[in-house]
């Protein structure tokens, strides 16, 4: 469980090797599984909470930090449907397990090509990664399910904000059980 | 070929996966779960995170009393004399409107209507959300094990909150009323235009199907109507925030719910709910002076003497079990009439008496007269002998809608001299009339020979000036 360093001829960052890490079992375990727990439980009493989406942001992060696009989606796939486990009786079991199986994948590729350990980069990812989740989400209701979706640009702009500010918080916190 | 998979590695796999949740879509929405079913992973999933999160809500709701019960009580005093105010304001207030209540259920038992009676409730706790924007479900900390089904109706002492959709052993699953997928039958309160509430995305809940041409104000309430079967018909939905001309004829009204959707802690889940008539028992009309004296200080009943002057007992009848029609005389009035007030309706002169009140205490809210029971227990009725009718048309009459009669009633001379005209004037203070309780005059129900069941009720009479 220590940390890799990984050469890669595509990367766009200054630095000719990338640092791989890993983790440890609880924390793959139970980190996701704190993240939905929050997830569901806070917005009881917080209002606003659920425009925060805590298990794409972990989503993302285990997919920067480690680097690779087959585990990216893997736990993209698992952690999304997780949460499509609790969303709700109409909802059908992948609609989240597909946004975050991509996310996973695309966000592990990205993550081999620049740096995602600073701060900017990191909002500038969760943002647009938040975006990117939504509207794949909204081609499968949309399109896969015929479902009744309303797309609001200003909503997901804001969202996508709120998400970003509140994920550098975050990835700091997880920061924290990388292994090096 | 193990080139190309080596190289595409990523790609396979991630279409793979893509492939497969997509297939495993595509079964769900060719076989949708019926109501009642739950998925087995769905089920193992709720069932092994619902007890963690009860037990935080728990503890936090222990530590949250535990700080307002003992810790807060910063202006309890004041606010318990605001709330005693609040409380005799409330009795008086209840006092008019449980004989309107009265009223009405005497006219639903006429009308042989059923209504629909909240018999049972659990409480229960949020304690969790979906927690995502794309749903607005609920759950809650009570399942199967206590007697909880799909499509109870789940309300708070504000408003509805939703159904029931999903049943767990320990908890289960909301569909509250602002959520997308969401219709509860409702009815607006003043113009009684039926709708069906729905809710958005965005959780704002809109009343459909309301067309266009009808008037619907702001502000107006928003009550269910019954027609889902499974709100009870009445419960508060919500108030009126804006209309809007929409698409398809209908208006677009937007309502705001009266829960605290977003905030709710304690919810109660109505597990049982009856269907019976109205309950037209001691219907009998009471006026709502004695409503009022009941809750007034009691006022020692004095012996009453008869025409020889010899003391009778408390309580005993005086100048009752007169026929309706005739004369009503000495009246009966609640030992405990302390003075009060009554009748400012018209019809003075005219008792209308839903229910054939017995002769003696012919009496109505609607119909009483403009008199005032005496201080001392005597009761002036409203058409009590020897009253001369201010202002009524249908002077002596006695309507009553439960038999659907219209009993003539003469004017005769009151016989114990309890006089208390039926006019806008009091009733002698000091009351030598008698004192006779209300309960006592109403024992005698079948004194109303002369109803005709084939004669409509007749409304009350209206005012007109008197020769």
């Amino acid at each position: 469980m220590s940390s890799r360093v990984m050469p890669y001829r595509g990367s766009l960052t200054s630095r000719e090797q990338v640092a791989v890490y890993d983790f440890s079992w609880p924390a793959i375990i139970f980190i996701p599984l704190a993240a939905l727990l929050i997830q569901i439980f806070i917005p009881v009493r917080v209002r606003y909470f659920p425009i925060i989406d805590l298990p794409l942001m972990v989503t993302i992060f285990f997919a920067v930090a480690r680097r690779n696009p087959v585990t990216g989606c893997l736990t993209g796939c698992v952690i999304g449907l997780m949460q499509d486990l609790f969303a709700g009786p109409n909802h059908p079991l992948g609609m989240y397990g597909i946004a975050l199986t991509c996310i996973g994948y695309l966000a592990s590729s990205l993550g081999l090509k620049i740096d995602v350990e600073n701060p900017g980069s990191r909002f500038l990812i969760t943002y647009i990664f938040f975006v990117l989740h939504q509207g794949i989400y909204y081609g499968v209701a949309h399109g896969l399910l015929r479902q009744t979706q309303v797309w609001s640009w200003s909503h997901v702009a804001i969202s996508a904000l709120a998400n970003a500010v509140i994920g550098l918080f975050v990835f700091a916190l997880l920061d924290r059980f990388k292994q090096r | 070929m193990d080139t190309f998979l080596g190289r595409y590695k990523n790609l396979i796999v991630l279409a793979a996966i893509l492939f497969a949740q997509i297939i495993g879509l595509a079964l769900q929405v060719r076989r949708p779960s019926q109501v009642g079913e739950t998925r087995l992973i769905r089920l193992w999933a709720i069932s092994a995170v619902t007890p963690v999160e009860a037990a935080v809500v728990h503890t936090q709701t222990w530590v949250h009393r535990v700080w307002t019960n003992y810790a807060y009580l910063r202006g309890v005093r004041r606010e318990n004399r605001e709330l005693r105010a609040e409380l005799e304001r409330m009795k008086i207030e209840d006092a008019r409107l449980s004989e309107d209540a009265r009223m009405a259920r005497r006219v639903q038992a006429l009308l042989e209507f059923k209504q629909q009676y909240v018999e049972n409730t659990v409480a229960a706790q949020v304690i969790g959300t979906s927690g995502s924007e794309q749903s607005r479900a609920l759950y809650l900390d009570k399942g199967s094990k206590d007697g909880i089904t799909t499509d109870m109706a789940v309300i708070t002492p504000t408003g509805i909150v939703g159904k029931i959709v999903q049943v767990y052993p320990t908890s289960s699953q909301v569909l509250p009323i602002n959520d997308q997928y969401s219709g509860v039958g409702v009815v607006l309160k003043d113009t009684r235009l039926q709708g069906i509430l729905k809710g958005a995305q965005n959780g704002a809940t809109t009343l459909q199907y309301i067309m266009s041409d009808e008037k619907v104000e702001p502000g107006e309430e928003v009550l269910t109507s019954g027609g889902d079967r499974i709100f009870p018909k009445g419960l508060p939905v919500g108030k009126v925030v804006s209309v809007e001309p929409g698409k398809d004829l209908f208006l677009n009204i937007r309502v705001v719910p009266s829960s605290r959707l977003d905030q709710l802690e304690e919810v109660l889940i109505v597990t049982k709910l009856t269907e019976k008539m109205p309950d037209a028992k001691d219907l009998a009309p009471i006026r709502a002076a004695d409503i009022l004296a009941e809750r007034l200080p009691t006022v020692p009943t004095k012996p009453v003497a008869d025409a020889r002057g010899n003391p009778k007992p408390a309580g005993a009848t005086v100048g009752t079990a007169a026929p309706v029609g005739s004369a009503a005389t000495g009246t009966g009035a609640h030992p405990s009439a302390t003075g009060t007030v009554s009748a400012n309706k018209p019809g003075a002169g005219t008792a209308t008496v839903p229910g054939a009140k017995p002769s003696g205490a012919v009496t109505s809210p609607r119909s009483t007269t403009g008199t005032i029971a005496g201080s001392n227990g005597a009761s002036t009725p409203a058409n009590a002998a020897g009253a001369k009718p201010l202002n009524s048309p249908g002077t002596g009459t006695t309507s009553s809608p439960k038999l659907k009669s219209t009993t003539p009633t003469t004017a005769a001379p009151p016989t114990n001299g309890a006089v208390s005209g039926a006019t806008d004037t009091q009733a002698p203070a000091n009351g030598d009339a008698s004192t006779t309780p209300a309960k006592k005059v109403q024992s005698a129900p079948e004194q109303t020979p002369s109803a005709n069941p084939d004669q409509p009720a007749r409304p009350p009479a209206t005012e007109q000036p008197q020769p």
